[in-house]
């Protein structure tokens, strides 16, 4: 909210004074009345390893977060730029891989990648668009530039919840709502349905789209039935699909329908049981032979993981500048790869200044934050690494940006990412905006919804 | 629809209908043991546990407390009340999407009253005022399934849940009770007698019904003919399998596939069975094989929805 000198920024002071202005209570009252909506509508999101399927409402703040014009632009075109350069780089390791002979980025980083699918190989996908949604986590830093954190190229989530967050928003603060002049986004599912849409296979000129869910124990379910009814497609599980003669059907009352295009929510790995892991009941059998056939659009593909492994992450601007001739718009962290002799031995001496990351998790999951850490914790890191150091980045502590958050009647900065959803069909579409993550506890840096983190309204401005 | 939504539809209706039954028969069975009888203790658990389809595992050991808490709460019986309404709870949260927000709030309420740490203490100090709460929470539920739902493919699967299962437990009831009402026939008319004959009607929720349509002047012939024959009360078993019939009519009518030829034929043929056939034929006949092979009929009627509707072979349905 803050420009380093300690000043509002001018697109808050509306923002402020409004709060200023409203009596605690009926600050209070809003809040509720907005809680109150999160659980009626049974917006939750399950927390694993606690008790077992611990079903959560997700946090909520009511302070809008706030992007100027020109900051988006930047954003737009930095994300287009990046997304543009990882389709290019999936579309060429898994086809001529001329970047791996030009030595650009080693061939050890991608063979050895946990998502790197070699079944891929040689395979032509539809329109040669590999990801076709994407969530791009995004830090800004005290200088006021947006860094990028990583990209999430598999089956990234949340976007159910931004799109929830604008609609209690509205409902909260209208009048402020409508004298900013807020970009819509809206649109995102009638946008998702026409990027899946232009994937179809070839001769399907109406082609019948699913969202394929792993069910009912996910952590995102709710967000797969909220997408599913938005879009008006059909929620399948595996077990509603079979395939016959490389065609994917699914069983319904009246008998099998073909299924031209598959929205996935299901990683690669639980996905087709005769491909991947033999012992999913998540996935249906014979759905990676029916796509290598050129019979259903899966999508995201297959092995675009490969690109979104934090090791991988480092090559980024590299893939950027060879793929398409230009300088990222929208850097990266500096990323220390562990396999190097010197970066190994300058992180394990300052371990308690960076953070560790294993490669393949997610979620906040398998990482050190090394200024909060103990001892122990250190040295356990510091035997895994030596153990198996492809596994592992390191990265600088980032002190990245805080944004106000309401705590009863206080308010209170906390710190915030943002997650931005680009879609990727015949042309690349993002709604302006996103989901902003709020770490919910004082000083943390941990953001993730499955770490206990919150979410807030991103305006971004006319 | 996919099939797996409408089997979960089916079988959520399945499980309330059933364990409504199993409230119903247990609430009656109680207040028949307050009067005193020429039927003993022993009989009348022995036949609650065959009307209810002998629950496996489930046994009378001459413990009525035991014996009630078993069909209530014993989450390890599959028929118990309980294990009921949880399945229909789950199999509802399966297709939480395809159902309205009231109708998973109704559900869900029922759920934690089963679950509530005072439930057993609850049902210990009042078991009738349970029962009927109970009932109350399995008719609201139904109240709101058929007044918030779209009555489309979907709610024709809730329906034809509910009427198969009404009309199996209709048949089984009978076909348990039919040989000592027949009998009853014979001898002097007692208040006894008048008792066990208020209990039969009052398992399916019919005795004010039946006053309605015959007077209060109870006769096991025309008890039999009212929960076999009548056209108009949703407890009898005609009425049950004209609902299964019109769903499954208007679950073909909704696709575009062939029709389910043998599944249409099969509830049709029970159908004008139940219509054409008189109370005296019946009794002339052997009712108990009549009663008998209804329950057979439903059970085909199940496998062909099964067979056609949810788990066709892939080779049949690209056949088609």
């Amino acid at each position: 909210m803050r420009t380093p000198d300690g000043s509002i920024r001018p697109q808050y002071k509306a923002l402020v004074e409004t709060l200023a202005c409203l009596p605690q209570e009926e600050l209070l009252r809003r809040k509720q009345s907005a809680d109150l909506s999160f659980l009626t509508q049974g917006i939750t999101f399950t927390v694993y390893g606690r008790d077992e399927g611990t079903e959560r409402i997700f946090p909520y703040d009511l302070v809008p977060r706030m992007i100027s014009a020109q900051e988006w632009d930047r954003i737009e075109r930095g994300l287009t730029q990046r997304i543009t350069a990882l389709n290019h780089f999936l579309r060429d390791v898994y086809g001529e891989g001329k970047i791996l002979n030009d030595r650009v980025v080693p061939r050890d980083i991608v063979y050895s990648c946990k998502h790197y699918r070699r079944q891929m190989c040689g395979l032509e996908v539809p329109r040669n668009v590999y990801i076709a949604v994407v969530g791009t986590d995004l830090l800004r830093l005290r200088t006021g530039e947006f860094v990028v954190l990583e990209d999430n190229l598999r089956v990234p989530s949340g976007v159910s919840y931004m799109l929830t967050n604008r609609r209690v928003m509205k409902r909260t603060f209208p009048q402020l709502f409508h004298s900013y002049g807020v970009r819509p986004i809206e649109h995102y599912p009638q946008l998702l349905l026409n990027t899946l849409r232009s994937l179809a296979p070839e001769g399907r000129p109406e082609p019948n789209i699913v969202l394929l869910t792993p069910g009912v124990y996910n952590s995102a379910y709710f967000e797969h039935t909220y997408l599913a009814r938005q879009m008006g497609i059909e929620l399948v599980e595996g077990r509603d699909l079979v395939t016959h003669d490389n065609i994917v059907y699914m069983r319904t009352t009246d008998g099998l329908k073909r299924v031209d295009v598959i929205y996935r929510r299901v990683d690669d790995d639980f996905s087709d049981p005769l491909i991947f892991r033999a012992d999913s009941g998540l996935g249906c059998a014979g759905l990676f032979n029916a796509y290598r056939a050129g019979n259903v659009t899966v999508t995201n593909a297959f092995g675009t993981g490969l690109a979104d492994d934090k090791a991988m992450y480092a090559y980024v601007p590299d893939i950027i500048k060879y793929y398409l001739g230009e300088d990222p718009i929208l850097p990266n962290v500096k990323t220390y790869l562990l396999t190097e002799e010197k970066s190994r031995q300058h992180v394990l001496a300052n371990l308690d200044k960076l953070v560790v990351k294993a490669v393949g998790e997610s979620g906040g999951y398998g990482m050190l934050i090394g200024p909060q850490s103990t001892t122990a914790q250190r040295a356990d890191f510091a035997r895994a690494i030596e153990a198996n150091p492809r596994n592992y980045i390191a990265q600088p502590t980032l002190d990245f940006s805080r944004a106000p958050c309401l705590f009863g009647s206080q308010i209170e900065p906390r710190h915030v990412d943002l997650r931005p959803y680009i879609l990727f069909g015949d042309k690349v579409n993002i709604v302006p905006g996103g989901l902003t993550r709020v770490a919910l506890e004082k000083g943390s840096l941990v953001v993730n919804s499955s770490q206990g983190g919150g979410s807030k309204d991103t305006w971004v401005l006319e | 629809m996919l099939s797996r939504v409408a089997d979960s539809l089916y079988w959520m209706s399945r499980y309330l209908e059933r364990s409504e039954n199993t409230v119903r028969q247990l609430d009656v069975t109680m207040s028949l043991l307050l009067d005193s009888s020429e039927t003993s203790a022993d009989t009348r658990w022995q036949r609650l546990l065959t009307s209810l389809g002998n629950p496996p595992g489930v046994e009378w050991t001459g413990d009525a407390d035991g014996m009630t808490r078993a069909l209530i709460f014993d989450p390890t019986n599959a028929a118990s009340v309980t294990t009921c309404i949880n399945a229909a709870r789950e199999n509802a949260r399966q297709v939480r999407e395809e159902i309205s927000t009231e109708q998973w709030q109704r559900l869900n309420r029922l759920y934690h009253q089963m679950h509530s740490p005072h439930a057993q203490a609850q049902f210990r100090a009042n078991m009738n005022d349970f029962l009927a709460s109970i009932i109350d929470g399995i008719h609201l539920f139904k109240g709101v399934s058929d007044t918030t739902m779209i009555h489309g493919e979907g709610w024709q699967f809730i329906r034809l849940g509910r009427y198969l299962e009404r009309a199996y437990a209709t048949a089984t009831l009978l076909e348990v009770y039919q040989e000592s009402l027949l009998n009853l026939a014979e001898q002097e008319h007692s208040g006894y007698q008048y008792l066990e004959q208020v209990g039969l009607l009052r398992c399916c929720t019919s005795f004010e019904a039946y006053c309605q349509v015959y007077t209060a002047d109870l006769s096991p012939d025309r008890i039999l003919e009212f929960l076999l024959l009548n056209r108009d009360f949703p407890h009898a078993l005609r009425y049950s399998i004209d609902g299964v019939r019109q769903s499954l009519d208007a679950i073909q009518r909704a696709g575009g596939r062939r029709p389910p030829d043998e599944l249409l034929a099969t509830a049709g043929k029970l159908h004008s069975m139940l219509r054409y056939t008189t109370i005296n034929e019946i009794l002339e006949g052997n009712p108990g094989a009549f009663l008998h092979s209804i329950r057979e009929q439903c059970k085909q009627i199940h496998e062909l929805i099964y067979r056609y509707y949810v788990q066709y072979s892939i080779q049949s349905a690209l056949a088609v």
